[in-house]
């Protein structure tokens, strides 16, 4: 589903290059559950932005469905990120001003979808991940559990065949994450692709598919099926 | 993404602060009532003096003394060549210029009238019958001065509601003699009461023979001859024929100047026209002013809003959705003080002259449009810059952005 061939990001800090990923290739199958590990500063983030269509590499090439990304206009990546990729972040990212529904709601407006549409494909996303009873509630009204279960269903509500996770579990506790990890390995159970950014051995532990990352370079990959 | 959806998004950013989106439009709010209210006012003025002039007819011709000349340059004064205007002027003008209904001539000065232990100091205008009808001031009770009057140089005075009131109170003031200067005066009129016109206190003057005039001013001259016609379209060749009967009479010198009401009337126009745009030009600047505020604003609620930006991004927004939805906040902000300046600037345009009645005022639709798209301008000007930061944020750092 996803291909990337010899992905190199550099910033510029001032007069020096940094380079944070230098030739990572990688191919993604459809359904996979995939962990990223690797230390502070290995580049898996810059790898997550990528994959996401939120950055773009300095240079190598990325497919995505055999679409080559890296020729996208700014427009056409948001049409990605919009329709086939679902974020979700530590920090859960929602929007305090607006309800767990209007949060799940949001992606489907920039899909253009009219407002009654956008209800009722909403609400039985967030049934899904168990709010039913609080999508009226603003995210302060909410636990961290909770707030993490109304952005995995703001991600899903467009049904994008990849979901991006960066470390869902670090802000929560133990439970929590555990029911976290349970959403989305089921979710991945019914075919969606999830690539997972973590420090957590037993998040990882739950993935099928492994991958060390180090210094900008991918020095493992283990159970690549 | 369709705009009413953007809009929405907008107004619920707009409503979610109200206080400090209530104290963004009060600048804009301050700015479109004062150019409304101020430019009321200048158009109050024009139009009040417009009335007051046309009320004297624009077909009114004004001859006076001496040549003014509207070419500049220095004129050495020829004192004892100009020839003063005469009664007997005004009587040849009126057998033999054709086009003119009336010329009235006028002596005019300021005499103390007395009656009993009461005394006053009044204007004091010597006229012949016309004048009732080319200035549009008529004699109430009694009548006016006839030309009988004027050809006996009789002693009759005619008197101003005020005057009469502050000599006679509520007595009958018809057949009392009162003391004009030195000289003893039968009251035959009391006028019309009209009020002030143009600052002039039409109440507070005394009219009598313009022979009578003259005596009592010791002069043989005129003040100004007012003469008039019946159509506008003869205005300019009245003129000339003044003129020629003049010149002949004034040994083939023309030592008298002739304005027409017409003239004056566009004089003042434009001078008011330019009053106005400056007044409306002050208020503009306070308008800018307001302006500069919702983008102060705009750039504050950009950047405090950098992380909502960088999740819209993510979650699929386009640069044009954000920049769009920044630039209706401006625009509404600025809109919504628009139409609320223009309802309280026209509301104090109609209440301040209930309360303040020498400050006439007129509120103009295309002050009201103006105001509004200058308000609506300013808004999308002071907009575009706040906007297009927001959406040319960078999505990874504004979701870093605490």
């Amino acid at each position: 589903m996803i291909e990337l061939h010899d992905i190199t990001k550099t910033y510029h800090m001032g007069d020096v290059d940094i380079e944070v990923l230098s030739g990572v290739s990688l191919s993604i199958g459809q359904g996979q559950l995939i962990a990223i590990m690797g230390p502070s500063g290995s580049g898996k983030s810059t790898l997550m932005n990528i994959l996401g269509c939120l950055d773009r590499p300095t240079s190598g090439r990325y497919s995505f469905e055999t679409r080559e990304i890296s020729a996208l206009d700014d427009d056409e990546l948001a049409h990605v990120r919009n329709a086939k990729i679902g974020f979700v972040f530590q920090s859960f990212n929602l929007l305090p001003r607006y309800s767990a529904l209007k949060n799940v709601e949001m992606p489907l407006i920039y899909s253009g979808i009219p407002a009654r549409k956008r209800t009722e494909r909403a609400v039985p996303v967030l049934r899904q991940v168990g709010l039913a009873d609080r999508m009226h509630h603003k995210p302060t009204e909410l636990s961290g559990g909770q707030q993490q279960r109304v952005a995995i269903a703001r991600a899903l509500v467009n049904d994008p065949p990849l979901l991006l996770a960066d470390e869902p579990t670090g802000n929560l506790d133990s439970r929590s994450g555990a029911e976290i990890l349970n959403i989305l390995t089921d979710l991945n159970k019914r075919g969606v692709t999830i690539v997972i950014v973590t420090h957590d051995q037993n998040v990882a532990a739950r993935c099928g598919r492994v991958i060390m990352l180090k210094d900008g370079k991918i020095v493992d990959d283990r159970g690549n099926a | 993404m369709n705009f009413i959806e953007i809009f929405k998004v907008s107004i619920e950013a707009i409503l979610s602060n109200k206080m400090r989106s209530g104290l963004t439009m009060l600048g804009v709010i301050i700015g479109v009532l004062a150019v409304i209210l101020l430019v009321s006012i200048g158009e109050g003025a024009r139009v009040y003096i417009t009335k007051e002039l046309t009320g004297l007819g624009t077909n009114l011709l004004i001859i006076t003394p001496g040549k003014t000349s509207t070419s500049g340059g220095f004129h050495p004064p020829s004192a004892g060549t100009v020839r003063k205007l005469t009664y007997d002027d005004s009587l040849a003008i009126r057998r033999r210029a054709w086009l003119l209904t009336d010329a009235v001539p006028i002596v005019m000065g300021t005499g103390r009238i007395k009656f009993r232990n009461l005394g006053r100091d009044s204007m004091v205008i010597g006229t012949t019958p016309e004048f009732q009808r080319v200035r549009n001031l008529f004699v109430d009770i009694g009548s006016y001065v006839t030309q009988g009057d004027v050809d006996s140089k009789a002693k009759v005075v005619v008197l101003g509601t005020k005057v009469k009131e502050e000599l006679f109170g509520d007595q009958n003031a018809l057949g009392q003699v009162v003391m004009l200067s030195d000289a003893r005066y039968r009251v035959v009129g009391v006028m019309q009461k009209k009020g002030t016109s143009l600052g002039w206190d039409v109440d507070d003057v005394i009219f009598i023979p313009v022979t009578s005039g003259q005596e009592l001013f010791d002069t043989d001259s005129l003040f100004e001859i007012l003469a008039s016609t019946p159509r506008a379209e003869d205005v300019d060749r009245a003129i000339g024929q003044i003129k020629d009967i003049l010149i002949r009479r004034h040994a083939h010198k023309e030592d008298f100047t002739i304005q027409t009401q017409g003239a004056m009337l566009s004089t003042m126009n434009t001078i008011l026209g330019v009053l106005t745009a400056v007044l409306g030009g002050i208020a503009g600047i306070s308008l800018v002013v307001g302006g500069i505020g919702i983008m102060n604003i705009m750039l504050v609620s950009v950047r405090e809003r950098t992380r909502e930006i960088g999740i819209r991004k993510a979650i699929g927004a386009r640069n044009s959705d954000i920049m769009a939805q920044f630039m209706i906040e401006a625009v509404t902000l600025s809109g919504v003080g628009g139409i609320i300046g223009i309802l309280l600037g026209v509301g104090l345009a109609l209440v301040i002259p209930l309360f303040v009645t020498v400050l006439p005022t007129s509120v103009s639709v295309w002050s009201i449009v103006m105001a509004f798209s200058f308000s609506m301008a300013v808004g999308i000007f002071f907009g575009v810059y706040p906007a297009r930061k927001a959406s040319l944020q960078d999505p990874i750092q504004a979701l870093r952005y605490e």
